[in-house]
């Protein structure tokens, strides 16, 4: 009896990894086939434009704010933290490898996806239920050429742009309550988090904000365009989307802080 | 001349198309009549390749359309209108219309492509007021008109219409019959339209066929639908809810 449920719950298992490998591999293949479609013409200016002004620009109010918070609360946590063993002066410093090695990138990640994964998701999914995809095709227009490719491009070029915003923000965040709040000096904070600071943390940010940038976009294209009928589908899409943009993009945020600074 | 030959789709499992052979003369008015989800959409899709079939063969003009080697040429030949007209919603009324104009192997200057955009809404009975805005800021009529300016828009050789007049009021409903009847008779269109309207049916076709269970059940001149013998089209022109068509209750 014991022996049929494992087996039984094997089995399931089993099942269950055979279906995200092949999501995972349909994924992939919508990635490779999206990224190819930017290098390759027809292009769409227009188009390109419009997502770059709505995935990079228009997201900028949010991660500003998101960053800046999380910034000025970095820095009341390293005080008192600091304090327990008089490590107050580390706050420059911690609040610096914190915002662009880690929160920066991941924050700004987060904040895209939920912004703009699940604004491309749940527009795709709508041209599909409403049959504009369809009719794209019949204009002898290329769906992924004309939709997905502007916006993972777009992706790709602004996210990086925004989590080096966004470091910048939250360094300023945490520099204005550490020196309003914290009895900092502001040149000598400003002076110490620029000295802390290496190449490898800012490139490894940048690179970081690419690859979130990416993930963000495929994935609200993957699920426009794999939704299903009516407004199920769609809101099924939308939730879908931005529930595996936050898992990937914190599985990739581990795999290149370990690609970066794993020893 | 479109010919389809024993076409087989099924969608998990459920067979909707089951060796369905068919064919529309160059220049004629085929309406495709049949229940819902009895496939009539899934045909046209894999006339236009936006569904492959299972089995069978799709020949435009002697050319299997699987076999086609520039799509975008062979697509130029099609306009298609939508049953929900299935416009851009990011886009101004002209920009929907002249879509196919604006870009491609048919790409003309911005101004000319506004200019035959304007042509194709005033054939449709519509007014360069509407050009810049969007579909959204329109009624269901209007939207149905902007689909069909956009369907003749590049002067297609074969025109598909879903569901032309679904959705709408009985007036516009004849509007609509009566601009399609009109436009495919002026441009020596091919065409082919599938719906359940039967007003539609008598305002639109040449010949007419009868899909059910994936087959054609009745194929004839449209002259004749009302003296057909056969009980599965008899029930369907008559709307009567006893007869060989099994429906829900």
């Amino acid at each position: 009896m014991s022996r049929r449920l494992a087996m039984r719950a094997l089995a399931r298992l089993g099942r269950a990894t055979g279906r995200a490998v092949a999501a995972l591999g349909r994924v992939t293949l919508f990635s490779a086939r999206a990224l190819s479609h930017i290098v390759r013409p027809p292009f769409y200016p227009r188009e390109i434009a419009s997502a770059l002004l709505n995935i990079g620009y228009l997201s900028l109010p949010v991660v500003g704010l998101t960053a800046f918070f999380t910034g000025a609360a970095l820095a009341l946590q390293i005080y008192a933290g600091g304090a327990r063993f008089s490590a107050q002066a580390v706050v420059p410093q911690i609040v610096a490898i914190g915002m662009v090695r880690e929160l920066g990138p991941v924050l700004v990640g987060l904040m895209v996806a939920a912004r703009v994964t699940a604004s491309l998701a749940a527009e795709i999914a709508t041209m599909k239920v409403t049959e504009q995809i369809d009719a794209l095709v019949t204009l002898s227009t290329h769906p992924m050429k004309y939709l997905s490719a502007p916006r993972v491009l777009a992706g790709l070029l602004t996210v990086p742009v925004l989590v080096a915003v966004g470091d910048i923000i939250g360094i300023f965040g945490g520099w204005l309550v550490a020196t309003r709040a914290l009895g900092f000096n502001p040149a000598t904070y400003l002076a110490n988090t620029i000295a802390f600071l290496q190449t490898a943390d800012i490139v490894s940010s940048l690179v970081k904000g690419a690859a979130f940038g990416l993930i963000a976009t495929v994935m609200g294209c993957y699920f426009g365009m794999h939704s299903g009928r009516g407004a199920q589908g769609v809101g099924a899409a939308t939730k879908g989307s931005v529930v595996a943009a936050a898992v990937l993009i914190l599985a990739a945020n581990f795999l290149l802080t370990q690609a970066f600074f794993a020893a | 001349m479109i010919t389809l030959e024993a076409v087989h789709k099924s969608f998990d499992g459920k067979a909707i198309l089951r060796g369905l052979t068919l064919q529309a003369a160059r220049g004629e008015s085929l309406v495709i009549i049949g229940g819902s989800g009895t496939g009539k959409s899934v045909t046209l899709k894999c006339i236009l390749g936006l569904i492959a079939p299972d089995a069978g063969r799709i020949l435009v003009d002697g050319q299997d359309v699987r076999s086609a080697r520039d799509r975008d040429a062979f697509l130029a030949r099609f306009g298609m209108l939508f049953q929900g007209a299935a416009l851009f919603d990011s886009l101004p009324v002209w920009q929907n219309v002249a879509f196919r104009l604006l870009r491609g192997t048919l790409k003309r200057p911005k101004e000319e492509a506004r200019e035959i955009a304007l042509r194709k809404l005033r054939r449709v009975g519509l007014s360069a007021d509407i050009a810049e805005l969007f579909p959204s800021q329109l009624s269901g009529g209007m939207q149905k008109r902007v689909g069909l300016a956009r369907a003749i828009a590049a002067d297609p050789e074969i025109i598909f219409f879903d569901e032309p007049t679904t959705g709408l009021d009985p007036i516009m409903a004849g509007v609509i019959n009566d601009l399609i009847r009109e436009i495919v008779r002026e441009m020596g269109a091919t065409a082919v339209t599938i719906t359940h309207d039967m007003s539609s049916v008598r305002a639109i076709a040449d010949r007419v066929a009868m899909l059910h269970d994936g087959q054609i059940r009745w194929c004839g001149p449209v002259s004749e639908i009302d003296s057909a013998a056969d009980p599965y089209l008899r029930q369907f022109v008559s709307g009567s809810a006893t007869g060989p068509i099994e429906t829900l209750r």
